[in-house]
Parts: structure tokens; C-alpha cells; sequence
């Protein structure tokens, strides 16, 4: 039996798995410990459980244990490595590159750092959402410290060249941090192979539960440190003070661990399922993917429908739980930064919606899906006056329109 | 961000939906917004010369659920009306009508725009002056 509203927004956030939310229970009602407590069994259990998640976390990013620093999720383990190398590395330089198209943790925090000193170069990407490592290698100056670039982008699922980046700034010298939040769990992530120094990623995007994550911090080749970002207790070996969330992270451990057992099967049925729903889609007239079709992640797929305003798509499939990269119920009515990044029309970019699979999706969800985003697409597109000219002929560009 | 009832109404079973003949002196098409910014709506009256009533009114919105329910409300309000009682339809009416939340207000603005931009291109079809808007939205 069809379960409605169906759940295609897993780019956003995930269901907890049952096994996952079963490991939990008992770290909530009788292994309450704190984990800093070493005097007595309450603590020792804690401390255990939070060792064994750590080392399941580790396994899953080919990393040692020690080199995983919690958090309370993807957008403060940004805020943590971006912030803490700059005031960690100050005296070798202040300069940062990224990506225009990364996620609003990233952008903003070196939006912030500008401020304090900091000289950011914004890369853009291609049409297809993708960087050059050339671009990067261009970039590179003697003043820089850290190339902050995404794995895997979370409105289009497309995957950066992690490795060639990562190669590259070994060899010159700099730092490499990634927001893997989309990739970790999804598809398989070495931080070893991928010469890595800094990674976030969080629970809550791998069928773990919210508000908890974590920073990879390299311990050899190079040694990284992070200036803390809060004061106090030192835990963390010093760069983030605060009692650890211990069934959070014991979920974490678990969902990693699941991911990692699970992910070659998972990835293939998720992408057969993604296919499926794109191609039909992608059948209808004026229909467009975003993104680089190849290099990207097996759960998501990003298409515009042209003549269709994307907020107004949503209403008509108010069964299905989407994301669109229209902002129309925003205040200033700007689009999304990153389609517009690729180089796409307002026009396309309000027209796109985000299709996000998860491990819970099913064969008869999609089916149902792809009927009713047809039938709403044209039901649509029969009253829109941009589908009306286009059918006419007429360029929607020879038009003088009335902003507002 | 939950829609109202009456917007999920005329969302779901739009009114007048279609096209006139903008060839015809009798018809008047107001095009108003803008691709880039979501939001397109064409609305067009028909007027009866005798009487100066508008008899029909159709429309087309590209736009989200308040939009579409903005301009569907407003060709539903302009049946049967004078010219000059359609040019006091006050967007803030549409807002009231449609509990439009401040965020959607623009929707019932435009809504406005394209009434008052489809009666005068009506009246430049009969060798009218176009009439100046009076107010200033916010």
C-alpha cells in the first residue's frame, strides 16, 4: 500500500533507520553517563560506547579514530575547520579558496572571516557544476592556506574531482578541507586516498539522528591542528569543548556502520530507482537535468520543467516532499545561488525541482511520482503564459518585462 | 508555509483560465512581472462597448499557488463589472479574500498591475488615455 506523503527530500535530511534509533535507547534511559566522567561505571560505559561509534565512524572514511572530532553537525564542523585553520595558520598566510556554488556554512563563513582579514577567492563552476583542478591550481598563491571545496553538492549532487584537488594542494602545500555532508555514507569516501585534511560530515544525511556530527582533522602528513571555536572543557584533545552527545553519537557510529556494509547495494538500487524517475521526467517537453549527468551522486537528480514556476510545481504535488530552487516565498525572490551558478535563466532556475531518494524509497513511490509530476507539470503548463508564447513562437526575450 | 483553503481552492480549480482574441478592440490583455522574478500573469477583459461592462475575463499565470489563486480571484471579481469599479479593486482586497500571508503580498499586487494594465491597453485600443495609478504599493 502506497503511504502518502511520500519522502523525496533526503538531500535534506533522513529518516533515523530503526537499527540505528534501537542502538540509542539505552544511552537515553540507563547508560546516561557523561563520557568526561572517569571515576565511576557510568562514565566508563559512556566513554566505551563513544569509543567503539568513534571507531565505526573511522572505519567508514578509512581514518584513524583519533582523528574524529565531534560535533553537533556538518554546519559547525564547516565553521570549525574554515575558522579554525585561519587562526591556526595566520602567520603562513590568509588566503582561502572555494567554490561559488558550496553550501551557506561554508560561503558565509568566509564571508565572515573576510572581515577579520581574510582574502577569499569564490571559484565558479562550469555549466555543469563542476570545477577544474586547473582552476584551483590557478588560484593557488603563496599566501594560501586552505582549498575548501564540497564533495558532493547537495542541490545538484554533483561530485567534485576530491582526489585530483586533493593531490594537488599536497603537493603544493596547502590545506584541503571537504563538506563530504552529502557524499559520507552515500558513496565511498577515503580520506587517505582522496589526501584529505579536513572533512564534515553529519548523522542526519545517513539515516543517523540530527544534531550530530563531525570534523576529520588529519593527524600525519601533514599534522593539522584547528583553533577551537568554544571555550571550555577541552575535550575533543582541545578543538571542541562540550559534553559529547552520546547517544547521538553512538547513532551516528551505528548509521556509519550500516553505510559502510550497505552502501555498494544501496547505491545501485538508489540509482536504478533515480534513473527510472529522470528518465520519464526528463521525457516531458522543455524538461532539462542540472548538473553533470555522470559525476554525481546515485540519489538525487535535479531537473528543471521551463515554462513552470517551481513553488507553484510544489502545490500541485503536495503528496510529494521536494525541494525546489525557487525561492519565491523568500523576500527578495532570488532564485538559487547555486542553478544560477551554472549559468542558468532565472526562468529555468525557478523551474527546477530537487528529487532526493533514500533508503526507504520504494519501486511504487516513484511510479507514483513520475505521474504525478507529469500530470502537474502540464496541468501547469496549460495556464501559463510563458508556455503559451513559447508554443506561439514568440521569444520570451524579445519582451520587455515589467520588474518588480 | 501552509496555503489557505481559498487559495488551494482556486489553485485546484482555477476560474477562467484561456486566451481572448487580442485582436479584437473589445478585448484587453494586461502581461505583468517578470520571467526572472517567478512570477508572469496575463489577464485580459473583454468589454462590451454598449454598456461598458466587462463581460469576460480570462487569464494565465506562471507563478506559485498565491499567484495563481491572485489572478483566477481577480478574473472571477471582474465579470460583470464597470471599467471604473474594476479599477478599484484594491490589492489588499485580494490579500483579505485569499488570507494571502505578507510574504505572497506581492502576488495581489501584481494581480492589480495586470487589472490595470489590461483596461489600458483596452482604452489605447479606443483612442484612450491610459489612467496613472494613483497609489504607491509598498
Amino acid at each position: 500500500m502506497l503511504k502518502l506523503p511520500i519522502y523525496l527530500d533526503n538531500n535534506a535530511t533522513t529518516q533515523v533507520d530503526p537499527r540505528v534509533f534501537e542502538a540509542m535507547t539505552p544511552y537515553f534511559l540507563e547508560a546516561y553517563g557523561n563520557a568526561a566522567s572517569k571515576s565511576h561505571p557510568f562514565g566508563w560505559k559512556a566513554e566505551e560506547a563513544v569509543d567503539y561509534a568513534r571507531e565505526q565512524i573511522a572505519q567508514l572514511i578509512g581514518s584513524s579514530e583519533k582523528e574524529i572530532i565531534f560535533t553537533s553537525g556538518a554546519t559547525e564542523s564547516n565553521n570549525l575547520a574554515i575558522k579554525g585553520v585561519f587562526e591556526m595558520y595566520a602567520s603562513k598566510g590568509n588566503h582561502i579558496i572555494t567554490l561559488s556554488t558550496e553550501h551557506k556554512a561554508i560561503l558565509d563563513t568566509c564571508k565572515h572571516l573576510e572581515k577579520q582579514g581574510a582574502e577569499v577567492t569564490y571559484l565558479s563552476v562550469g555549466g555543469d557544476g563542476l570545477v577544474t583542478v586547473e582552476a584551483i591550481e590557478a588560484a593557488i598563491k603563496p599566501n594560501t592556506i586552505l582549498v575548501t571545496v564540497m564533495y558532493g553538492n547537495n542541490e545538484l549532487g554533483v561530485l567534485q574531482p576530491i582526489r585530483e584537488i586533493g593531490a594537488l594542494c599536497k603537493s603544493k602545500g596547502v590545506l584541503f578541507h571537504s563538506d563530504a555532508t552529502q557524499a559520507v555514507g552515500k558513496i565511498p569516501v577515503d580520506v587517505m586516498a582522496d589526501h584529505i585534511d579536513l572533512m564534515s560530515f553529519t548523522a542526519h544525511k545517513m539515516y543517523g539522528p540530527k544534531g550530530v556530527g563531525a570534523l576529520y582533522v588529519r593527524r600525519k602528513n601533514p599534522r593539522v591542528k584547528v583553533t577551537a571555536q568554544m571555550d571550555g572543557g577541552g575535550h575533543e584533545r582541545g578543538m571542541r569543548s562540550g559534553t559529547l552527545n552520546v547517544p547521538g553519537i553512538v547513532g551516528f557510529g551505528k548509521a556509519c556502520e550500516i553505510a559502510r556494509l550497505e552502501m555498494a547495494e544501496e547505491g545501485a538500487r538508489l540509482q536504478k530507482m533515480r534513473d527510472r524517475l529522470e528518465a520519464a521526467l526528463l521525457q516531458l517537453e522543455e524538461s532539462y537535468l542540472n548538473g553533470n549527468k555522470e559525476h554525481r551522486l546515485p540519489h538525487t537528480s535535479n531537473i528543471s520543467f521551463k515554462y513552470v514556476e517551481g513553488e507553484g510545481l510544489m502545490m500541485g504535488i503536495k503528496d510529494i516532499a521536494v525541494s525546489s530552487g525557487s525561492a519565491c516565498t523568500s523576500a527578495s525572490l532570488e532564485p538559487s545561488y547555486v542553478l544560477k551558478s551554472l549559468g542558468l535563466d532565472d526562468e529555468l532556475a525557478h523551474s527546477s525541482l530537487r528529487f532526493g531518494l533514500g533508503r526507504f524509497t520504494t519501486d511504487e513511490e516513484i511510479d507514483f511520482t513520475i505521474k504525478c509530476v507529469s500530470e502537474a507539470v502540464n496541468k501547469l503548463r496549460d495556464m501559463s503564459p510563458l508556455w503559451e508564447m513559447f508554443k506561439e513562437g514568440i521569444d520570451l526575450k524579445s519582451i520587455e518585462w515589467s520588474e518588480h | 508555509m501552509a496555503y489557505s483553503d481559498k487559495v488551494v481552492d482556486h489553485y485546484t480549480n482555477p476560474r477562467n483560465i484561456g486566451t481572448l482574441d487580442k485582436s479584437k478592440n473589445t478585448v484587453g490583455t494586461g502581461l505583468v512581472g517578470a520571467p526572472e522574478c517567478g512570477d508572469v500573469m496575463r489577464l485580459q477583459i473583454e468589454v462590451n462597448h454598449e454598456t461598458g461592462i466587462i463581460e469576460d475575463a480570462k487569464f494565465k499565470t506562471f507563478g506559485c499557488g498565491s499567484a495563481i489563486a491572485s489572478s483566477s480571484l481577480a478574473t472571477e471579481w471582474l465579470k460583470g463589472k464597470s471599467i471604473d469599479e474594476a479599477l478599484k479593486i484594491d490589492n489588499m482586497e485580494i490579500v483579505e479574500e485569499l488570507a494571502l500571508p505578507p510574504v505572497k503580498i506581492h502576488c495581489s499586487v501584481l494581480a492589480e498591475d495586470a487589472i490595470r494594465s489590461a483596461i489600458n491597453d483596452y482604452r489605447a485600443k479606443n483612442g484612450l488615455e491610459p489612467i496613472e495609478s494613483e497609489k504607491t504599493h509598498f
